[in-house]
Parts: C-alpha cells; sequence; structure tokens
C-alpha cells in the first residue's frame, strides 16, 4: 500500500509540471515581441523570418508546444537567443551549481539559527529573550531580500569595510556571507515563528507534565520529550522555505552579482530570452514540488500517528 | 454597508447559534466586538493608528508633500538631508520625502485593490467548489493545488513579462483601453492584475473549507428545503458568514502584495519612472548606495515599518475574529 502511494503522489507531479510548463509555454509566445526588436538597430523582417524559421518559430504554436515538450523530457531545453552559442541547459547547468551552494549555506544559517531561536522564546514564554527572538523574526517576515541585502552591503561593506561588495568565489569564500545571510533572513524568520508557537503548544501538553513529575531536569525534558514532537509539524514548511530562498536569489543574486540562476533569470526578463525564461521555470518548479513531495513523504515516517490513518 | 448587512445575516443565520435576547443584547455585533478584542492589543492598536496616519497621509500628499514627486531641483542633486530636504534629495535632485508621500499611495492602492482582485477570483471559486462539489470541486481545487506548487514569485514575473510586452503593443479595443489605463497610473493596472491573477488560491482553499463545513449546517438545508436555489444559497447564506475569515485574510495579504509590488517594480517589471514605488526607489538607490546611503534607507524603511504594521494588524485582526471561525 506504501508504495503504491508514493508512485500515486510521485505520477501526481506530472499534471503539475504540464501545468506549469502549458501556462509558461502559451505566455511566452502569446507575448508581442522578442529578442530581436528590442535593439537599437531595427533587424530588417527578412532576416527576423529568417531568424524565427531557424528557431522554429515559424510552426504552428501546437507543434512548438509538443516538440519543445519532447526535447525538454530529454533534457533538451533549445537554444538560448541572446547568447547564441549556448543552450538553455548549457547555461542552467552552470549557473544552478552556483546557486544551489548559495541555497545550501542559507537554509544551514536558517535551521540552525531560526530553530533555537523558536525554541528559546518559547520556553522563555513572555520574557526578554521571547521579545527578542519574536522581534527578530517580525523582522524578518516585513523585510524583503532585496531591502536586506542592500542595508546588508551598506553597513557590513561599505560602512565597516568587513565584507566585500558583491561577487562570488565559491563556498569557502566570505564573499558567500552577505548573499547567503539575505537568503536566509525569511526563512529563519518563519522558522522561529513555527518553532515557537509548536513548541508552546507542546509544552502545554500531559505527557511532558508527567515528565516533569518524575523528577526529570527541565533541560532533559525540553530536548528528550518536548524537542522531537514540537519539531515535526516545521518540517511542513520546508515547502514554503524553499521557495522562498528560489524566489529570494533573484534579488540577492542580481544585487550582490552572484553568476546563480536568479541572476541569469532577471537578466533573461530583461532580453526577453523565452527558453531560458522558459527552462528556468521548468527547473525551479521541478525542483519545488520535488522537495515538497519528499516531505509529504517523510513525514509520515517520521510521525507514526500518521501514517498509522 | 455590505458589511452591516453582511453583520445582520450572519447573526440570524450564526453557524449553530441559538441567540437568545439578552445575549444579542449583551455583544454589540460581530464587529463591534472583534474591535473591542483588537484594541485590547497594543501592538494591533498601534499599527492600526500608524496605518490609518498612512492612509491619511497617502491622501493628502499633494498637500502635506513639500515638492511635487516629479519635480528635480538641478541645483540639490544628492542632497543628504536638511531643513529644505527633511529626507534629502535623490539623484535627479527630486526631494525622498516628497516620493515616499506618494509613494505611500501606490503602495497602499497595490496593498487594497490586490485583495479586491484576489477575492473576485477566489471567493467564488471556493464558494462555488463547497456548493456544488463533485467534479467541479475536484477540478477547482487540483488547478488550485498544481498552481500552489509553483513559486508565486515566480509566475508574477512570468505574467508580467508577459503583461508588459502585451499592454505595450495592445491587439484589441479592450487591451487598448487597459494600456491607456496602465500608462496612466504608472504601470500600476500591470501590477493589480499580474500580481491578482497569482494570488488567488489561498483565499479560493480557506472559503471552500469554511463553506464546505457551513453547507451541512441546518440552516442551509432549511433554507434548501425552502426551495432556494444555488445563487441564493451561495450569495445569502454561505457568503455572509465566510466574511469574518475574508477579511482576516484579506488584511494578512495586504503587505505581502505590496511586498510583491516592490519587487516587481526593482525588476522593472512593475511600476514605471518617475512613479514613486518605494520598491522602485529602493532600485534607484543600490547603484549609488557607497556615496548616497540615505537614498536607500528611507524607502527601505518605509516599506518594512508599514509592512510590519499590516502584519501586526492582521495578527491582531484573526485573534479578534477568532472566536467566529467556527474552528
Amino acid at each position: 500500500m506504501r508504495t503504491a502511494y508514493i508512485i500515486r503522489r510521485v505520477l501526481a507531479l506530472i499534471p503539475t509540471l504540464l501545468l506549469i510548463y502549458t501556462i509558461t509555454f502559451f505566455l511566452m509566445h502569446s507575448t508581442p515581441g522578442g529578442p530581436w526588436d528590442t535593439g537599437e538597430k531595427p533587424i530588417p523582417a527578412d532576416v527576423q523570418e529568417r531568424l524565427k524559421a531557424a528557431y522554429g518559430l515559424d510552426k504552428p504554436l501546437w507543434q512548438q508546444y509538443g516538440e519543445f515538450l519532447g526535447k525538454a523530457v530529454q533534457g533538451d531545453l533549445g537554444p538560448s537567443y541572446t547568447q547564441r552559442s549556448r543552450t538553455v541547459v548549457q547555461i542552467l547547468s552552470e549557473t544552478f551549481p552556483v546557486s544551489l551552494q548559495l541555497a545550501a549555506v542559507a537554509t544551514a544559517m536558517a535551521v540552525l539559527v531560526g530553530v533555537p531561536l523558536g525554541i528559546l522564546g518559547a520556553v522563555r514564554h513572555n520574557k526578554p529573550l521571547d521579545y527578542f527572538a519574536t522581534f527578530v523574526s517580525v523582522f524578518g517576515i516585513s523585510t524583503p531580500a532585496y531591502v536586506v541585502t542592500s542595508l546588508l552591503v551598506l553597513v557590513l561593506a561599505s560602512k565597516l569595510r568587513w565584507l566585500p561588495t558583491s561577487g562570488w568565489d565559491g563556498i569557502r569564500s566570505p564573499k558567500i556571507i552577505i548573499p547567503a545571510l539575505s537568503l536566509a533572513l525569511y526563512p529563519m524568520a518563519v522558522l522561529a515563528r513555527y518553532t515557537r508557537s509548536s513548541m508552546l503548544e507542546v509544552l502545554r501538553t500531559d505527557y511532558l507534565r508527567t515528565a516533569r513529575a518524575k523528577g526529570i531536569a527541565e533541560k532533559g525534558v525540553i530536548v528528550r520529550h518536548a524537542l522531537r514532537n514540537a519539531l515535526l509539524p516545521v518540517i511542513t514548511i520546508a515547502g514554503i522555505v524553499l521557495a522562498d530562498i528560489a524566489t529570494g536569489s533573484f534579488f540577492v543574486e542580481t544585487i550582490y552579482q552572484v553568476p546563480g540562476v536568479g541572476r541569469y533569470f532577471v537578466q533573461s526578463i530583461s532580453g526577453r530570452d523565452y527558453p531560458v525564461i522558459l527552462g528556468t521555470v521548468l527547473l525551479l518548479g521541478l525542483v519545488v514540488s520535488v522537495m515538497n513531495l519528499i516531505v509529504d513523504l517523510l513525514y509520515p515516517l517520521l510521525d507514526p500517528r500518521i501514517g498509522r490513518r | 454597508m455590505s458589511i452591516i448587512s453582511a453583520d445582520a445575516t450572519a447573526f440570524q443565520d450564526g453557524p449553530g447559534s441559538v441567540t437568545t435576547l439578552s445575549q444579542v443584547r449583551r455583544s454589540r455585533g460581530l464587529w463591534a466586538d472583534a474591535l473591542r478584542r483588537l484594541l485590547r492589543s497594543p501592538l494591533a492598536t498601534i499599527s492600526g493608528v500608524l496605518l490609518i496616519l498612512l492612509i491619511l497621509a497617502a491622501l493628502f500628499a499633494p498637500l502635506i508633500a513639500p515638492y511635487d514627486y516629479t519635480f528635480q531641483d538641478y541645483a540639490a542633486l544628492t542632497q543628504p538631508p536638511s531643513s529644505a530636504h527633511l529626507l534629502g534629495t535623490d539623484d535627479l535632485g527630486r526631494d525622498i520625502l516628497s516620493r515616499l508621500l506618494f509613494g505611500a499611495r501606490i503602495s497602499l492602492s497595490v496593498g487594497f485593490v490586490v485583495q479586491a482582485v484576489i477575492l473576485l477570483i477566489g471567493v467564488p471559486a471556493g464558494l462555488v467548489a463547497a456548493h456544488f462539489g463533485g467534479k467541479i470541486d475536484t477540478f477547482i481545487m487540483r488547478t488550485v493545488d498544481a498552481l500552489y506548487s509553483v513559486p508565486s514569485l515566480l509566475f508574477i514575473i512570468v505574467i508580467m513579462t508577459f503583461l508588459r510586452a502585451a499592454l505595450a503593443s495592445p491587439s484589441n479595443g479592450f487591451m487598448e483601453g487597459l494600456s491607456a489605463l496602465d500608462a496612466q497610473t504608472g504601470g500600476l493596472i500591470g501590477v493589480f492584475i499580474g500580481v491578482g491573477l497569482v494570488n488567488w488560491m489561498p483565499a479560493a482553499r480557506l472559503v471552500r473549507g469554511q463553506a464546505v463545513s457551513l453547507k451541512e449546517k441546518e440552516y442551509v438545508e432549511a433554507a434548501r428545503s425552502l426551495g432556494a436555489n444555488d445563487r441564493r444559497i451561495m450569495l445569502q447564506h454561505l457568503l455572509p458568514n465566510v466574511v469574518p475569515i475574508i477579511v482576516v485574510t484579506a488584511t494578512i495579504g495586504i503587505p505581502q502584495a505590496i511586498i510583491y509590488e516592490a519587487g516587481i517594480s526593482f525588476l522593472g517589471l512593475g511600476a514605471r519612472p518617475p512613479t514613486p514605488s518605494w520598491g522602485l526607489m529602493i532600485s534607484e538607490a543600490i547603484p549609488n548606495l557607497r556615496s548616497y546611503p540615505y537614498m536607500l534607507v528611507s524607502p527601505a524603511l518605509a516599506l518594512s515599518f508599514t509592512v510590519l504594521a499590516f502584519n501586526f494588524l492582521g495578527d491582531g485582526l484573526r485573534d479578534a475574529v477568532d472566536p467566529w471561525m467556527g474552528k
């Protein structure tokens, strides 16, 4: 039964991705104008016709729809319009690892700060530490990533000169601190908020009172009894957290000039490079859907109460 | 006005409540009670007051603002804050305080109008799904689920890319009208449509969830047995009872919409210069960050504080209305 469920859930990814593809494809193809009429000098009509033929844009729309889909399934997203020598897959395979590393560091920061902050807030409920934790999470939720990045650049790089103002040098370079912190702040805030309210709920349960009544030290009660149950619901928001890191990267990578998918996506919007836009949307849609799926499948394993239902 | 009548109906039809005369006298109706509870939360009250001030500032911006938001003083480019320009001037010599005040109009109208768009799509979708059930329900909710799995901002960007190009070269009469309106509002019509189209799903889901449990109530059955048709049941009996949850959802959605507007304007897909959108002001400040940091600080703080206030107000409102949310 479990394998049947897993197969059904994996198959359910297909209509979702198809919907994303269909909407994006038709929106991009019904967008008037293209990469060739944005230049300073207008390209002659006959050259435009030949360019269209070369990229297969003169075929009927449904045929383009099917052909692109057929190739995309085989891992071919076609050529980029603006960088003629490179394919979309080549571009994505260069930029995606950069974004992935940045996202990994940001996720680690968010979890390592957000979760303890939420726990401390709950344990010290309505004490100064709780107010501090709440303040941090409210600030994080209310401040968009591009504001955080620019403020961090302003303070840490321009004024204090502790860190460089932009660039990317891999995961070990201090250049990663500002972009990763900018991406981490919102998920950190959401995690802290969720952990705090989940923890508060668990702290009020009967079995915790029993644990305390047995004479277990408060630290043991928190770590061994409360934490495990409190962290379960927190896992469900992993998808939201990841989606936000993905979209936050558009701004953060652009401002900090990190050569990742986000910055490239923003550039391809202004260059009207539709194959790149389509490819990026599909890639990010896939990543987020798969992450959500993994969380959904893991959850019953971690919480036996759900598996039994 | 519609809220008052909805309130009255909610009371008659209130889910499973036996309303005695004494109860009616003691509680002064759903919204009066909610307001009383709201005022007990200091954060929500302060936020509410701040937001009322902000709305007033936005309404009377032409009277309060020391300069016009497009006025360029070439003798005073990139001035730090002074008595002539309280928050300084930007790289084109425009008074930042004036632009902030006019910018409040942009952010607030985006916040409110986007909610209207969301409710116009989400509420009917949720009501129809809940009321008819079966295949219609499955179809609507599957669409909602699928759209949910795409990061909203990604979708907004794709739609805005399309809308920007489509509005730039309108293909028919309707689009021409829309395009003219968009140009007049400095690109805001596109923002309303784009952000609204992508964010109606949570509202649909919430309304459906509420309506599904409501439609099992006796009073709906009674209405049906009295011969009320689908339309009447949805509009007269289900809708008034989901109004509280709609108000809360809309309030919580406002800061989100404001952030989206600033974000897409930042990317060059939203409001067009010289519209004083806060997001646009932030993006114009970034190239000048090192030399003229104050260009960034005031729009960034304005944006954060407004979003913060709406978040607090939304949280407070949710707690205040909670007893009626039928959990």
